[in-house]
């Protein structure tokens, strides 16, 4: 039964995860914390953290993490079920009948104008996410390294992020050897 | 069965990356399944973010899904491609839980997030790059509508109805 409530909580939540995983946050904790009492408040906020730090979906890392720590493994893949099936179904449903449609003269012309929007809306949050973040003047090479590595030299992704960790960790081991 | 091998492997990798939220994977994604697989055209993989962006769900469950099923027509490839991208949470989620619960305090994991975070700004910088070809940007339109949609967007309006009118525009100006 509990299993059951978990799957339920999460596909609820699935089908209304637009805008991203921040976004999120504030309706999963309404679920989890104040409709199901199935954690408090303080380990909500952990839940959060440890969420955004894994790679992965922050919706379906907090998913995950509930499931776990409720009902263990079995609960885990409940509420993993639960947070992807909606978009599994809806975007499958999307991929066949898409298939069929996108040849559509109507349907080539809304997405000519929607393509550029899409890059629009992609570069837009830029600035505001750099000061959520607080990054600083020193930090801010960073990501002008990463743009220039990932589009003009062609490197994967994958690459930058492990020189990034393995660097954190060097400068750590450097910090702690000066002290 | 090497194709579905393939995708496999690379959402497996997809969800092991993920760092940063949907839009930062999206230079992963592009890279993976554009440059190196081609099993998308960079217009489809545009075509697929906006989807993404008006149907609930993370974006790089949305594309597993999607490029899944095209790459393989078969549903059998969507779902296959949908437990690889969540593969590497479910694993890392369980370790946390049930091995490491005390991993967020060790000063080499915050030494490494500490750099890996403006990094992922600076992939979601580079998947809106890697995204401005000549197969989306057509013509003067192109341009027009990607100024008045970046306004619109540093002014916090929803994406939702950015798109919508995008679509609008294309069908009118087209």
């Amino acid at each position: 039964m509990l299993l059951f409530k978990l799957f339920a909580s999460f596909f609820k939540l699935g089908c209304f995860t637009f805008g991203g995983g921040n976004a999120m946050i504030p309706v999963i904790e309404h679920e989890v914390v104040e409709q199901k009492s199935w954690m408090t408040h303080d380990d909500f906020a952990e839940m959060i953290a440890v969420a955004q730090s894994l790679p992965g979906p922050i919706s379906l890392n907090s998913a995950l993490y509930t499931g776990y720590r409720k009902a263990g493994l079995a609960g885990g893949i409940a509420t993993a079920l639960g947070i992807i099936l909606p978009s599994f179904i809806i975007i499958l449903l999307i991929a066949i009948v898409f298939g069929e449609y996108q040849h559509q003269p109507v349907v080539e012309k809304a997405f000519k104008g929607i393509r550029p929007v899409v890059v629009a809306i992609i570069a837009g949050p830029l600035v505001r996410m750099a000061k959520l973040m607080h990054l600083s003047w020193k930090m801010a090479w960073l990501p002008v390294v990463t743009v220039a590595l990932v589009c003009f030299c062609r490197l994967s992704p994958v690459w930058v992020l492990l020189a990034a960790a393995v660097g954190g960790i060097v400068w750590q081991f450097y910090r702690e050897e000066k002290r | 069965m090497s194709l579905y091998f393939w995708i496999f492997a690379v959402f497996f990798k997809i969800g092991l990356f993920g760092f940063g939220g949907g839009y930062a994977i999206a230079s992963l994604i592009e890279h993976e399944t554009v440059d190196l697989h081609h099993w998308l055209t960079t217009a489809q993989f545009t075509d697929i973010m906006a989807i993404s962006q008006a149907t609930p769900g993370p974006i790089a469950i949305n594309c597993a899904t999607y490029v899944g099923y095209t790459a393989t027509g078969s549903i059998w490839g969507a779902a296959l491609a949908t437990f690889a991208v969540s593969l590497p949470s479910l694993i890392l989620v369980g370790l946390v839980i049930f091995v490491l619960a005390r991993f967020r305090e060790n000063p080499y994991v915050q030494a490494a997030m500490q750099v890996i975070k403006p990094c992922t700004l600076g992939l979601i910088a580079a998947a809106a790059v890697l995204l401005a070809t000549p197969e989306n940007f057509i013509d003067g339109y192109s341009y027009g509508l990607f100024g008045a949609a970046l306004i619109a967007s540093v002014l916090r309006i929803n994406p939702l109805y950015l798109l919508v009118l995008g679509g609008l525009a294309g069908i009118f100006l087209y």
